[in-house]
């Protein structure tokens, strides 16, 4: 199959980190503000506005960082494992990039759906935890973050860590579908999920939308936070090349 | 606006501990997730901004 050469440039340029360096600087900002004001509103109306769950009490508010904190911990994953696909078939540096900077944020966003929940489960289950099935699974994602994290600090040769990082990444997709459908699977304490493609939501507007809005904002910061982080990750890998060094001498002659 | 005062939106009838502790707890994450980067960059712009001024001309590749 012959690949049309425009396709082929874009491609090319996608994957150079420098490209990547300048064109992403003036999205922050506004992602930013995105973040801050969906997430802002969708805290503000599930804390003050929502009713209160018939069954929950308030507890159930807990639901706008527990659920927005969980489905990033998942998307992140995804993210990770198609870079990891990228970079073993094309070799792309700027997706090993992206793995490395990525899992701390995908790690912080696991422990916070788990500790949320926990926090959620005790006056909801009666207990801080159990090893219901949905928990599990997602205990099982903290650790293949925090695997993931470890292999590349263990591994002292960056290709060969990039690499080992990618591999593990890509199995650990399999546990993806797990967490998704555990709540169908297993007979489990956890309920199931609010938001379907097939199905309107079982909660009334004024309980899913503000959810929505969290969510979105919770993406929004996601990517303020992998940008920033990644191009980081860029400057100290590209740290020998001409457009770094000289972006650093300016950056030192600024006040 | 679901709560008579501001106490009761507080103490959320007696969930109170549990919804804010979760609150606080996302927004130390959300924050240490933005600003940790800036922090890394600081330090890598002095350290390679030390190393530059100590030797080597750049090379010639991107």
């Amino acid at each position: 199959m012959k690949v049309p050469a425009p396709l082929v440039r874009l491609w090319h340029r996608l994957g150079s980190p420098r490209w990547f360096f300048e064109t992403t600087a003036p999205w922050l900002p506004w992602l930013l503000g995105l973040g801050v004001v969906l997430l802002g509103a969708g805290a503000f109306w599930g804390l003050a506005l929502a009713p209160a769950d018939y069954l929950q009490g308030n507890s159930f508010r807990i639901i706008y960082v527990h659920v927005p904190a969980a489905i990033l911990a998942q998307s992140c994953y995804m993210l990770m494992g198609t870079c990891g696909v990228v970079l073993l078939v094309w070799r792309m540096k700027l997706a090993d990039m992206v793995l490395e900077a990525a899992a701390p944020i995908g790690a912080s966003f696991t422990a916070l759906a788990l500790i949320t929940g926990a926090v959620w489960g005790k006056p909801t289950w009666g207990t801080w935890w159990a090893w219901d099935a949905r928990v599990t699974s997602m205990l099982i994602l903290l650790f293949l973050y925090l695997g993931i994290i470890g292999l590349r600090q263990a591994l002292a040769r960056p290709e060969a860590a990039g690499r080992a990082c990618a591999i593990l990444a890509i199995v650990g997709l399999v546990n993806i579908p797990i967490i998704k459908y555990s709540v169908d699977w297993w007979l489990t304490l956890h309920q199931p999920s609010t938001f379907k493609l097939t199905e309107k939501p079982a909660m009334p507007p004024s309980m899913w939308i503000p959810l929505l809005l969290s969510v979105l904002g919770f993406y929004a910061l996601f990517v303020w936070s992998v940008l920033q982080s990644t191009r980081v990750v860029v400057l100290e890998r590209e740290r020998r090349t001409a457009w770094v060094q000289n972006f650093v001498t300016e950056q030192g002659s600024k006040p | 606006m679901n709560f008579e005062s501001f106490s009761a939106f507080l103490t959320m009838g007696g969930h109170g501990p549990y919804v804010w502790s979760c609150y606080g707890l996302t927004l130390l994450v959300l924050l240490f997730n933005g600003l940790a980067p800036g922090r890394r960059k600081r330090r890598f712009l002095r350290e390679q901004g030390a190393r530059q001024r100590r030797q080597e001309p750049p090379q010639e590749h991107t």
